[in-house]
């Protein structure tokens, strides 16, 4: 059954690209504010080419 | 070059039209994936549905069914809404249009040669995995275009903050890269033909690590990116925790990898990695009903909202139905669960109420939501949206209940002991008879989800009519200043977000590395597999046969993996050991008994008894619902590349003899003249049946799962 040392180790080095990338999510600050990015994606841009006569 | 304080105000474009393309394919391919869906069906209650054609024969069917609905339909809603939201999200447009048009019209052909080669009975026989090399090989250039193109936008971003959705966006991409590689390393004999470099149980546990983790880096990852954008949009709210989502997300990402061995409950496979996969299985419900609350919750004092737009009860609906399903994923991940519902159609059941519910209603809202949006508009129709709404709504239930109810009757059944101790149905026909009524309400189910569609292409049908087409939208964001101020220009990752193709490069290494993980040891350890003496390759006409086998689809209804329990070897004989099936490439061990398990069919019945029954399956079990194969008995076996098949199998590792290729096709015609032979003595008269493919299949059937009661080797 060696396939699941494979798998394992596949598994693994997913996880440790995602861990790594974790990490990186920590150090770069994107988890320093956890409020306003629910906000901010409810502002949309206006739209300049809009016509439409509301 | 300005500085932090005053930065440059940048004025660009989102694509729309890429958005609609996608929308329009989803909604074409959710119509073509659900009709066949609804004829397979429908083919189980009436078995002339499936019109004695090759192409139409539930066999092949089903594989066109499944690749539908979850690369075509689903895959293009993915997309949909990918390449409306991550734009938004990151105030970047995306980074190429020709590569989103290389990426549509790729996908769009992909399905296409799907749709083509299945009814051929071209198959691989990997479920979801089904399709052969070259269109395995076009999947990855697209996917890479994909990728390409979503990770050079995000580089170019102009939000440095990457929402949830994003990160959802990017586990799925990279997973599914690699999860594509491994179930599909095979070793290509002719254009459409190819053998797995794994064999038996070590195929199995690959081919349901990925199919497990299809359903969760393809059905459910992207649709979480897309539910924590479009819900909270949808109900002009924000998402009712933030943290909740980052860590609904990363424990979901490391959890999900392991749980695959659960579909092998009870199997060959060791005990210890199916107790892996039942643990982690389990652990899925924390994050997987973190994520639903954290959807349902962001409604909360806004239910008043969900009443007047349906949009939002598309979307309540769906995240419910996640809510649903991976409660019910890791119950049945539990073996004594599991022990009832595996074989029967309450995993079909479990799977619909995922695919009809989370996927399909979450697709549905998303479309009502955005069509609007992208032709400057205002839905046609609530009246009609609502209508589609309880369609869907009550079909699922129409779905679901009765094969639950059938799913767990026939287990019953099949479990079920007289007190004297002898089977009460030894007739595996009584138990789908039993069932078929729920068959029926089934495919009527089917049929109202189905007509839901209908009522969802005339409303944005007469949406579109009445709108405009947006097709660049305008918007204008800041400029990100160049040199990120937390890396001082020197850090490593900074070096590469200005790099983008370097970062491609990079990461097609790091996926390469995967793939060569799985090569490298397999040339050098040689298989630990508790050989068994007895169990000897394929001979040359029972490798076609299984071929046939494969080509028909007939792992769709036959598992071959008898259980460890008295009920199954009672019915089929000796359970399964993983030792039988070292030289099984692919493995067909199926994953549903729509009829008996034939792991042990061999020498059961008479080679006349199996040609009459293809011939026509009623005439040997009345009321059997099994289509009818007469094209085997008037097609030729072609027998063409039979030495390069044996070679493959050799370079594979299966110990056919030195020169054995040469040999093959001469031992191939003498077995197939003394099955021929057999079949004229009892008084089947027909010239040339030597040369037809049906005596290569009953060759095949007659060795399964005989080799372990030989006393010796019996090589002729």
């Amino acid at each position: 059954m060696y396939i699941i040392l494979v798998l394992i180790i596949i598994s693994l080095l997913i996880a440790f690209c995602f861990l790594l990338s974790f990490l990186w999510a920590v150090k770069d600050g994107q988890y320093e504010d956890r409020y306003t990015p629910s906000i901010r994606i409810l502002f949309d841009d206006k739209k300049t080419n809009d016509i439409k006569d509301e | 070059m300005s500085k932090d304080i005053n930065p440059t105000i940048d004025h660009f474009e989102y694509d729309n039209e890429i958005v609609r393309n996608f929308a329009f394919a989803t909604i074409a391919f959710g119509v073509i994936g659900m009709l066949v869906g609804l004829l397979i069906a429908c083919q189980l209650v009436f078995p002339v549905l499936n019109f004695d054609l090759p192409y139409t024969s539930f066999g092949r069917l089903r594989p066109l069914h499944t690749n539908a609905v979850i690369f075509a339909f689903v895959g293009n809603g993915i997309f949909m809404g990918v390449y409306y939201s991550l734009p938004r999200l990151l105030k970047a447009p995306m980074y190429s249009k020709l590569l989103s048009r290389i990426h549509f019209w790729g996908w769009q052909s992909i399905i296409l040669s799907a749709a083509i080669t299945l009814p051929l009975g071209l198959s691989s026989s990997h479920e979801y995995a089904e399709l052969e090399w070259p269109i395995d090989i076009a999947i990855a250039l697209i996917w890479v275009v994909f990728g390409i193109n979503m990770f050079a936008t995000i580089l170019k971003r102009r939000e440095k903050h990457l929402y949830v959705a994003v990160w959802f966006y990017i586990a799925t991409w990279v997973t599914v890269t690699i999860l594509h590689i491994c179930n599909n390393l095979v070793i290509p004999v002719t254009l459409f033909k190819s053998y797995p470099v794994f064999a038996g149980v070590q195929d199995a546990l690959v081919q349901w690590w990925y199919g497990h983790n299809a359903v969760a880096f393809f059905l459910t990852t992207p649709y979480l990116g897309l539910m924590y954008y479009f819900l909270p949009k949808a109900a002009n709210r924000p998402i009712y925790s933030y943290r909740l989502s980052i860590i609904h997300f990363w424990a979901l990402i490391f959890i999900y990898i392991w749980a695959g061995p659960h579909h092998l409950l009870y199997t060959s496979l060791p005990d210890w990695a199916q107790s892996i996969g039942m643990v982690f299985s389990l652990m899925l419900i924390a994050p997987s009903w973190g994520g639903m609350l954290n959807g349902l919750l962001t409604l909360r004092g806004a239910w008043d909202k969900v009443r007047t737009e349906p949009v939002l009860k598309f979307l309540v609906v769906a995240v419910t139905a996640y809510g649903m399903s991976t409660f019910e994923g890791p119950m049945m991940s539990i073996k004594s669960f599991n022990a009832i519902t595996h074989y029967t159609d309450w995993t079909i059941a479990h799977v619909h109420v995922a695919a009809l519910g989370w996927n399909g209603m979450m697709t549905f809202g998303i479309l009502y939501w955005l069509i609007p949006k992208i032709y400057n508009t205002q839905l046609y129709s609530t009246k009609l949206a609502n209508t589609h709404f309880w369609l869907g709504t009550l079909s699922i239930l129409f779905y679901a209940i009765p094969l639950y109810w059938g799913g767990v009757t026939q287990q019953l059944m099949w479990k079920q002991f007289t007190p004297e101790g002898f089977l009460q149905y030894p007739n595996f026909l009584e138990t789908v008879v039993q069932i078929i009524p729920m068959y029926a309400i089934r495919a009527f189910g089917g049929l109202m989800f189905f007509s839901g569609l209908f009522v969802m292409m005339f409303n944005l049908y007469k949406t579109i009519a009445i709108g405009s087409m947006v097709k660049g939208e305008a918007a204008s964001a800041p400029a990100l200043p160049k040199t990120p101020v937390s890396y001082k220009g020197r850090h490593w990752h900074s070096f590469l977000e200005r790099r983008s193709m370097l970062l491609t490069a990079l990461s097609v290494v790091a996926v390469s590395i995967g793939g060569l993980m799985e090569i490298i040891p397999m040339m050098l350890i040689d298989s630990n597999v508790p050989k068994i003496a007895t169990v000897t390759p394929y001979t040359p006409l029972e490798l076609e046969g299984r071929d046939l086998y494969i080509r028909e689809g007939c792992v769709g209804c036959h598992s071959q993996m008898i259980r460890p329990f008295r009920a199954e070897t009672a019915r089929y004989g000796e359970f399964s050991k993983s030792g039988e099936f070292i030289y099984d490439r692919p493995f067909l061990w199926g994953s549903k008994r729509t009829g008996p398990d034939l792991h042990r069919v061999g020498l059961k019945y008479s080679n006349s008894w199996h040609y009459s029954h293809m011939y026509d399956p009623q005439s040997m079990s009345p009321g059997s619902i099994m289509p009818a194969y007469p094209w085997m008995i008037s097609q030729d076996l072609d027998t063409t590349n039979i030495e390069a098949k044996i070679r493959a199998l050799q370079l594979l590792g299966t110990p056919y003899p030195k020169g054995y290729d040469k040999k093959a096709r001469q031992k191939l015609e003498l077995q197939a003249q003394n099955i021929a032979d057999d079949l004229n003595d009892a008084g089947i008269d027909k010239e040339g049946l030597q040369n037809k493919e049906i005596v290569a299949l009953i060759a095949y059937l007659q060795r399964l799962g005989t080799d372990i009661n030989k006393s010796g080797v019996t090589q002729k």
